[in-house]
């Protein structure tokens, strides 16, 4: 009996959470906006996900297995939620053979190569999303028109495109947080995602840090541009509402992975992620540059991390 | 208001099972194997030789050197030797092995129940006492009362705290003792608070010990200085630091010692020790043990003497489940796992903890995934899975630069990690390694 008695260093007891509590929490708080997507784009919505997660899911098992030779962990849920947020970032009438590709390139390049889960860089989805923006450009930015618009036309500019090439043709703001304007299949509704955002602060999965800092930085530094300037292509309320901004700072910058480990990396790794977004959105070449400042700042989170350390206990007695 | 410390920490469930039992007394075996290092720093001398015979309270190891305390027998009967026996720490010490014969007290001894509230000593006399009487901090750190009664100069006490957090899940031993020995306790504060020269004593009790609550703050009034604090349900708030800054907003700085912010820090256990040392001449020879587990019969408290193995208190508590996997020493946060049941109840084992096979085993540990929340619950602020990587990899100056020797080791990272990765295994390694690093570089 004696020798049967396990003998290990404390602590003896563990809160029972684990990675895929962690993943399918976020794959619940993506609920609302894939309701949003699926009223919107109807059949298309769910053809996109589910290829979109077979594709990733798929891919993950064949290189585990068949390249790094090592137990595949598809059940984490971490594939699935990568190919749902890429789905998300794509638009509802993507060739599925493109689809494919950007699935490669999100796990085969972006988690895979590093070694799996934990050892990535960068944000797994948004490397799929940004293989296939710049290798087929065309096909990224043509959007189909919400099934829920009222016009004959079969393609229509996001709200953003329209910001920089035509500002005359904006729609309404509350069109805009609703999420019933042209765009990427997740992106579509402030509402929904900030509905996903509360669940995510209530079961504790992410904490404010980064999502407030990034949507921060962009009200604040249109609302200065605003007032100096009273333009739409200033307008704050348009830039929190518009484009992948929610779904980047609530979804996609919150990647465990891939962002600062402290407090404090995690505002400045936001802010920076505020300013990049801004100044490609007033004045890069494309209309809109979230996905490019979350995985240019995913590159600086080493650096964020070796700078920054958590508040230490006794520091500010030591200080002050 | 409820108060609590300002940095990290988490709230696993507390399964106090055995809460409310009233403590019960268990028969003496037959034999105790008393050990010589119960105590942080330098085991006693045994004073007592191979058929000596003894009785409850007689000196049998003399303390050597400052940090060290003695050692009284817990029964009376005849030394059968002198060996090394498995103690808590796996390892084979020193113990005297007592055959019992009877119950005979050494008749300075007072037994009865009678409360004795004053107390003519002096300030040196108490601590004398409490230091002849063998008394160490009984919340499971033993270091020795009466090393920490007497400030390093340059320094001052200014407030005394009573630690009746408890925060380890499962352990009731300190909530039945102030329960059951409220005015004790009350009164071995007061001869603290003069041990120290201190005007000021605050109680920190947790929120989830209501009725400890109540029955203090209505007996505390006819104690002058005595305050009783509730605190919020939050572990590791026993943690010696945590408790300074929850209740006096203070924070001990990195290395060095509660006295710096002008706090002393005792624990129930050891202020009801203290009483009755002082005011019944008493030795430490006894404390509560609680005995518990999910799956263990009849999950009690018992007053034991130091020495009986823990098979006996097991016993008294329905015996030993079939499919228990491991038993811990102490709680599930901080207790130490051991490989025997005849391992002797020393001043500092608070609990017997029997956990299920099912549940013994960790999970394999998966690679990090960076969500931080390590981070967020070190009650100390620091970075362990930073800390890790940097044990696990040997870079011992870079594990020194990020404070590796502040971790108190209470576990809440390895208790959170999703990834079930073994942080503080790792982390204690390496500061284990750092801190003798630091000291070879001093010498």
């Amino acid at each position: 009996m004696e020798n049967k008695l396990v003998v290990s260093p404390s602590p003896h007891v563990h809160g029972r959470d684990s990675i895929p509590k962690n993943m399918y929490g976020v794959l619940i708080a993506l609920i609302p906006a894939f309701l949003v997507s699926l009223y919107v784009f109807r059949l298309d919505a769910i053809i996109i996900t589910l290829f979109s997660v077979l594709f990733c899911v798929g891919f993950e098992y064949l290189i585990a297995k068949f390249i790094l030779k090592k137990q595949p962990t598809i059940t984490d849920g971490s594939a699935i939620l990568t190919g749902i947020l890429l789905a998300f970032n794509l638009p509802s009438n993507l060739p599925l053979w493109i689809l494919a590709i950007g699935a490669l390139a999100a796990i085969g390049i972006g988690k895979m190569s590093f070694g799996g889960l934990g050892n990535n860089i960068f944000n797994p989805a948004l490397v799929g999303r940004i293989f296939l923006l710049i290798s087929f450009p065309a096909q990224m930015t043509t959007w189909p028109v919400p099934a829920t618009a009222a016009t004959d036309a079969v393609t229509s500019a996001t709200v953003l495109a329209n910001l920089k090439f035509n500002p005359d043709n904006l729609p309404s703001l509350t069109h805009m947080f609703l999420g019933t304007e042209g765009g990427s299949l997740g992106e579509m509704s402030a509402l929904a995602l900030l509905l996903g955002l509360g669940y995510l602060l209530w079961k504790k999965i992410i904490t404010w840090h980064i999502p407030t800092a990034i949507l921060g930085t962009v009200a604040l530094f249109s609302g200065i541009l605003y007032l100096i300037h009273p333009i739409p292509q200033h307008n704050p309320l348009i830039h929190l509402f518009s484009g992948g901004l929610m779904l980047g700072a609530i979804f996609m910058a919150t990647d465990y992975v891939t962002s600062p480990l402290t407090k404090k990396g995690m505002l400045i790794y936001g802010f920076f992620i505020g300013i990049i977004t801004m100044c490609i959105r007033l004045w890069g070449a494309y209309p809109e540059g979230m996905s490019f400042a979350i995985v240019l700042m995913n590159g600086f989170t080493p650096l964020i991390n070796y700078y920054t350390t958590p508040k230490r206990f006794g520091e500010v007695k030591k200080n002050g | 208001m409820l108060k609590t410390f300002r940095i990290g920490g988490i709230h696993p469930k507390a399964n106090k099972l055995s809460a409310g039992k009233t403590i019960q007394s268990i028969e003496i075996p037959d034999e105790v194997s008393i050990p010589l290092a119960q105590h942080i720093g330098a085991p006693s001398q045994p004073v007592v030789k191979k058929g000596d015979k003894v009785k409850v309270g007689t000196l049998i190891g003399k303390s050597v050197g400052f940090v060290s305390a003695n050692i009284h027998s817990s029964v009376s009967g005849t030394v059968k030797k002198i060996d090394k026996v498995v103690d808590v720490s796996g390892y084979r010490r020193d113990a005297v092995i007592i055959s019992v014969e009877g119950d005979e007290w050494e008749d300075s001894i007072d037994r009865s129940e009678t409360l004795i509230n004053e107390c003519a000593l002096s300030q040196k006399e108490i601590i004398d006492k409490i230091a002849a009487s063998g008394i160490v901090g009984m919340g499971g750190a033993t270091f020795p009362t009466h090393v920490k009664l007497m400030p390093p100069p340059g320094t001052k006490a200014e407030v005394l705290i009573i630690n009746g957090v408890e925060c380890e899940p499962y352990l009731t031993s300190d909530h039945q003792l102030m329960m059951e020995k409220t005015e004790e306790i009350l009164i071995g504060t007061t001869l603290l608070m003069k041990a120290l020269n201190v005007s000021k004593a605050i109680i920190g009790i947790e929120n989830n010990k209501k009725d400890v609550i109540a029955k203090f703050s209505q007996l505390a009034s006819s104690y002058p200085g005595i305050r009783i604090q509730p605190l919020e349900e939050r572990y590791p708030q026993g943690g010696e630091k945590q408790l300074i800054d929850a209740l006096i907003g203070r924070q001990v700085p990195s290395g060095a010692l509660p006295i710096a912010v002008g706090a002393v820090v005792q624990n129930v256990g050891t202020t009801f020790a203290v009483y009755e040392a002082v005011q019944k001449n008493k030795p430490l020879i006894e404390r509560i043990v609680t005995v518990t587990g999910e799956e263990v019969h009849n999950p009690c408290n018992i007053r034991s003497r130091i020495g009986v193995p823990f098979q006996a208190l097991i016993d008294f508590a329905g015996g030993l489940p079939q499919n228990t996997g491991k038993i811990v020493s102490g709680g599930p946060m901080m207790g130490k796992a051991v490989a025997y049941t005849d391992i002797p109840v020393t001043k500092g084992t608070s609990g017997i903890l029997i956990i299920s096979s099912s549940k013994a085993k960790r999970k394999t540990p998966k690679d990090c995934i960076r969500c931080a929340k390590c981070v967020q619950v070190c009650p100390m602020g620091l970075n362990p899975t930073l800390l890790m990587n940097l044990s696990e990899y040997a870079v011992w100056d870079r594990a020194e630069k990020n404070h590796i020797t502040d971790c108190i080791e209470c576990g809440s990272c390895s208790y959170t990690c999703p990834a079930d990765r073994p942080l503080l295994d790792y982390i204690r390694l390496g500061k284990g390694k750092v801190m003798a690093l630091m000291k070879a570089r001093k010498n």
